[in-house]
């Protein structure tokens, strides 16, 4: 795509609908799958994958003509794992709860196609400016889709959604909690049901 | 001598039935909802990754256990680095793997085209490699047995999901949810299939 310019606002709203990376380009599932059990481990891994994707995309558009094609997917992955690297450091030191919960998937950020796709497809092509934005869009695209679907599971899973101490009570009191949903089947059958949903909706606009 | 061989088997067992990575951990997802489509081709990219898998594993275990965790050389703060390692250790077993089929096995390789480099990022291997660390695996034949069994249960989860998945093509399933969503759901199905064999082991 030689005369495809991209502008600042167009590669801000992609991220978010056009080509949101979980519903739309399907991406990037295991974390999408194993943290959404509840909210706010969900928060944090959307959060982490934002500042991984952000330093990876500005260091990887700054490099991007000294690149050979052959060691690309290398530079990427070693790149991506320095900041993945410090994230995990950061919450191990401030947010403990939270990197116990998390476990191995924070390490697993590394292997997460959502950044490798974008150093390939955005920030290996254009300048900084653009890559800081599409990196900010889809990182945010990505936090908005776990917490939807973690929002649907915790509350079919325990009627409530808990913030650390607080909790919201969100369904009536004679409400039956679906452990299922807190399981893998939960999040295998939630995520499908979405995906329907979405082809349902992208379907009745055109 | 007999009590190490039950322990190496039930290890084994355990991780290819029981804690399977692809049904239990989510690990190697995208594969498994990508590549599935045809047994013969899941079967190949299953061995790939079997054979990937068992490599790495060992050399994972074996840097982080002579290298990254040795007391003499604790000074220097290796530890942060273990991410680093492991990745490169996988993209170099992944090179080699790619340089032996496209000797040896050409017509193999052809059939493989894109997916051989994408197994760098199969999340089911680098998730055994930070697994075999977290478990605290103390010695190298299990390390071996349990990357060998990781390899094993993806190839097991993927063949099965092909086989339904060459059936489910014949079937009537509402527009809005063919291809991924069919496919996630029928996974979700297969799971709750294999929870049925959680608490086996200890």
């Amino acid at each position: 795509m030689a005369d495809y310019k991209p502008t600042l606002g167009k590669t801000f709203l992609a991220g978010l609908w056009e080509e949101n990376p979980v519903f739309r380009l399907v991406l990037g599932m295991c974390p999408t799958l194993a943290v959404t059990a509840a909210v706010k481990p969900a928060f944090t891994m959307g959060m982490s994958v934002l500042f991984v994707l952000i330093c990876s995309n500005i260091v990887v558009s700054l490099m991007r003509n000294l690149l050979k094609p052959h060691l690309r997917i290398l530079m990427f992955t070693l790149t991506i794992a320095t900041f993945v690297t410090i994230c995990d450091l950061y919450l191990k030191a401030f947010q403990s709860e939270m990197s116990e919960a998390l476990g191995p998937y924070i390490p697993l950020i590394i292997v997460n196609c959502i950044i490798i796709c974008r150093a390939e497809a955005c920030a290996s092509k254009y300048g900084v400016l653009i890559s800081i934005v599409d990196a900010v869009s889809m990182g945010l695209g990505f936090t908005l889709a776990l917490c939807i679907i973690a929002v649907i599971r915790e509350v079919l899973a325990t009627g409530i959604i808990a913030w650390g101490s607080y909790t919201i009570p969100v369904m009536w009191k004679s409400f039956v909690p679906l452990t299922a949903m807190s399981m893998p089947i939960g999040a295998f059958i939630t995520l499908g049901l979405m995906l329907g949903l979405i082809n349902l909706i992208t379907k009745k606009q055109s | 001598m007999a009590d190490y061989i039950t322990t190496l088997l039930l290890a084994f067992t355990s991780i290819v039935i029981i804690n399977n990575l692809v049904f239990t951990k989510f690990l190697g997802t995208c594969p498994y909802l990508g590549v599935s489509g045809r047994i013969d081709m899941a079967f190949g990219m299953g061995m790939a990754v079997t054979f990937v898998i068992t490599l790495a594993g060992t050399l994972t275990w074996l840097v982080d256990h002579y290298i990254l965790q040795n007391p003499a050389l604790a000074q220097y703060g290796l530890g942060v680095t273990n991410y680093i390692c492991y990745i490169l250790i996988i993209a170099g077993a992944v090179q080699l793997v790619e340089m032996y089929l496209r000797k040896f096995f050409p017509s193999l390789y052809e059939s493989f085209g894109i997916f051989l480099p994408l197994i760098t990022t199969n999340c089911a291997i680098l998730g055994l490699c930070i697994f075999l660390n977290l478990w605290g695996t103390e010695d190298l034949i299990k390390a071996i047995v349990l990357s060998f069994g990781a390899g094993i249960g993806f190839t097991m989860a993927i063949c099965i999901m092909a086989g339904i998945r060459e059936n489910l093509a014949l079937a009537d399933v509402p527009k809005a949810l063919r291809g991924a969503p069919i496919t996630l759901i029928t996974a979700g199905l297969l799971t709750l299939a294999f929870m049925g064999f959680a608490g086996m082991i200890k």
